[in-house]
């Protein structure tokens, strides 16, 4: 990579090795002397963030594999034994535990400030992409690696998941059997889970690699948007960013250690304390919290779609689901072209940051929604009688049951009409917003949008800053 | 700057805060909230309770529920020395063997076993308690949710039913779970067991106890965990500190 000039290392063992292989130089230019933005603010710690979770997931699961057993009858097992009998085990699996949904914190951020920022747009639509190839990896990680101590929610959550892929027309069933290896979620499937586990983190490596070289070819966006114009603009990686960088890590970990070694369980399931059961089903399966706002999306698709006024379901509802879900990410994908405005930081785009805020607003409201179970009512009301309405309602809990008894032949002739807003009725409404951001409102923007004025370089637009601060 | 790192904090929040809003089976009512000795940053277990609790579970709880995960060995953490773990386990049978002659045989446990199950297998125990299913008891209280007052909210909120819940028999009502219908009756009572300090023998401290004792099966690194998460915390904390004076001064001459 670094053939042709190079400077020649004072120590000559550094020099032996460089003039033969040279890594010093590679590492001195993409890390040492490296031109960065020099206005980044704490958003740009979230990428090393990542990088340091990821090599943490990959340290502690490998020393978990050592002592982990992929098979049904020994698998809650082996975790249990980590937890109790192996030295040090309980810390090594709750930091991997909790490890995964740290790394799901870190990514989201960082995908929240390249949206903000604008650090998809070009020239960086292929560094973004690479982004979301890593996170769609995550995410298949994530979730074969949740099946692994077969508990109640690994099973019936791999049950459910494997099964969206039988909403395929014509090849689901068969690519449901290949991930099962067989007809059910049984050990064949625990055990090319378990594999996959361990292979996919390296691919997520290299494409990290790739990412990370894309990032070194563009150089990295900055809160103005603006490209650095020349020296005046730019700092050092070292030691600018790397204290920087180090400094932002440790508070990170801070927040990290305190769930590891106070609540490690906070995020998870009781349920995936209890061993499998192929004969149980969990009252309510859900997946875990950073899959929510997808799960959301997943069954907000309660309708067929089809051609009006027949019967024929082009799409029925469990497909509809499965596309709605994939195509939210297949929309972050191409979000480089969805939105074109020359401008790429929210900051002088006010309209954009109206809009991705609420996006943000609204993923989070979908993974409420997630959480919770799908025909749960938030609000309503009756058109008619109240006792006609009360004597219609079914679903009584316990406490709310003594108006009913004894007045079965109290039912009144027309059905009253129920006003009500259920949980698949949000899922459904920022589902629609989730869709109307990148399809709509990105491409009307990039056309309608005025910007406000942007600084003519970074070194401008920190010394305006400087400046009011040093006023105020 | 203090801008942006209090952006990140409410992303945090937003994110951690829709998190944890999962599971409440059916319309259970909230456990009683208790105060434990092992709650919070610093808590520990308490070892006479842990002691008492095990007596109760020894002498209630096993004879229809299985500890799968606590080996006689473990005993020690509630503060037994060896001899009194080797008497302990040499109350209960377990089988072993082949022997030399191939045969099956059974002898008194040995610190190094397992708590013996009360039934040869699920199925034994379905039949033996109408067709329920006593769940093993090992990680009770981290498979529930608010697990430690679940437990305790359980074993000491049985009240007779409502007029509106039907109750076949073999059946019991209790608002803790989920439905309000459950095939345990109502496992302690008051003098039921023989402590041998001065604590009261009623249901409900024998409820604490069992709780107590619960809480270290599902948890036995609780403790450790704990101290260590303190040092950890502590010098991460001044780790913190000192890079961010670190930062400070090295972005001096750039601000």
């Amino acid at each position: 990579m670094a053939g042709g000039q190079r400077e020649k290392f004072d120590n000559p063992v550094v020099e032996w090795v460089d003039s033969r292989l040279p890594v010093f130089t590679l590492m001195q230019k993409e890390y040492g002397v490296f031109p960065t933005p020099r206005n980044f603010n704490y958003f740009w710690n979230f990428g090393a963030i990542a990088m340091f979770m990821l090599v943490t997931m990959i340290v502690t699961g490998i020393t978990l594999a050592m002592q982990y057993t992929a098979d049904t009858t020994l698998a809650f097992n082996s975790v249990e034994g980590i937890m109790r009998d192996v030295n040090y085990g309980w810390l090594i699996r709750y930091i991997h535990m909790n490890g995964a949904s740290f790394f799901f914190i870190a990514v989201y951020i960082h995908i929240f400030r390249g949206m903000y920022y604008g650090s998809y747009k070009q020239p960086r639509e292929l560094l973004w992409i690479l982004g979301v190839v890593i996170f769609l990896l995550m995410m298949a990680t994530a979730f074969m690696g949740y099946v692994l101590p077969w508990g109640q929610m690994s099973y019936w959550g791999a049950t459910v998941i494997t099964n969206l892929f039988s909403a395929i027309p014509l090849v689901g069933d068969d690519i449901v059997t290949l991930l099962w290896g067989g007809f059910s979620v049984d050990n064949p499937t625990l055990k090319r889970f378990f594999a996959l586990h361990y292979l996919l983190p390296f691919v997520i490596f290299a494409v990290v690699f790739l990412h990370v070289w894309a990032l070194h070819v563009t150089g990295s966006n900055n809160p103005t948007g603006v490209e650095p114009k020349g020296k005046q603009d730019t700092l050092p990686f070292h030691p600018y960013y790397t204290m920087k960088d180090t400094f932002g890590l440790i508070v990170f970990v801070i927040i990290y250690a305190a769930f590891v070694f106070f609540m490690p369980n906070a995020l998870g399931h009781p349920d995936n304390y209890i061993p499998a059961d192929p004969l149980v089903t969990p009252a309510h399966i859900v997946p875990e919290w950073y899959f929510l706002p997808f799960y959301a999306i997943l069954r907000a698709i309660t309708f067929d779609i089809g051609i009006p006024f027949t019967d024929i379901a082009l799409i029925e509802a469990k497909l509809g689901g499965v596309i709605a879900m994939f195509g939210a990410i297949v929309l972050l994908l191409i979000m480089p072209w969805l939105d074109t405005h020359p401008v790429r930081s929210a900051r002088y785009r006010p309209w954009y940051k109206k809009a991705l805020l609420v996006f943000v607003f609204g993923v989070v409201v979908l993974g409420y929604a997630g959480s919770q179970p799908a025909d749960k009512v938030y609000w309503q009301t009756c058109i008619g009688s109240e006792a006609a309405c009360s004597a219609s309602d079914d679903h009584h809990g316990v406490a709310t049951d003594t108006a009913h008894t004894g007045d079965d032949h109290a039912k009144p002739e027309k059905a009253p009409m129920v006003l009500k807003f259920d949980n698949t009725m949000l899922a459904q409404i920022f589902t629609i917003y989730y869709y109307v951001f990148f399809l709509v409102i990105l491409p009307l923007l990039s056309r309608k949008e005025k910007a406000l004025p942007i600084p003519k370089s970074l070194h401008e637009a920190v010394l305006a800053k400087a400046k009011a601060s040093a006023a105020k | 700057m203090k801008n942006s790192i209090l952006s990140i904090l409410v992303v945090a929040c937003a994110v951690i805060g829709s998190v944890q809003v999962a599971s409440a089976a059916g319309d259970a009512k909230t456990p009683r909230q208790m105060d434990w000795s092992f709650s919070g940053p610093f808590g520990t277990y308490d070892k006479a309770a842990l002691q008492r609790g095990f007596l109760v579970f020894k002498s209630v709880c096993a004879s229809c529920h299985s500890l799968d995960l606590i080996a006689f060995r473990n005993l020690e953490a509630l503060g037994y020395e060896e001899g009194q773990i080797k008497n302990i386990a040499a109350e209960y049978t377990v089988m072993d063997g082949p022997n030399d002659e191939g045969d099956m045989f059974e002898r008194p446990a040995r610190p190094s076993d397992y708590f013996p199950s009360p039934f040869a297998n699920t199925a034994a125990a379905k039949y033996a308690n109408n067709g329920a299913y006593p769940p093993d008891l090992s990680l009770i209280t981290k498979a529930r949710k608010d697990g430690a007052n679940y437990v305790y909210s359980l074993l000491t909120g049985y009240k007779d039913a409502p007029e509106y819940v039907q109750l076949m028999s073999g059946q019991h009502y209790n608002p803790y779970m989920a439905g309000g219908v459950i095939a345990m009756a109502a496992p302690l009572s008051d003098d039921q067991v023989a402590y041998e300090d001065e604590t009261p023998t009623t249901a409900d401290q024998y409820a604490k106890d069992v709780v107590q004792f619960l809480n270290w099966a599902a948890e036995p690194e609780m403790e450790a965990r704990k101290r260590m998460g303190v040092k950890v915390l502590f010098f991460l904390s001044i780790f913190a500190l000192v890079m961010y004076g670190v930062k400070r001064k090295i972005w001096h001459d750039v601000h």
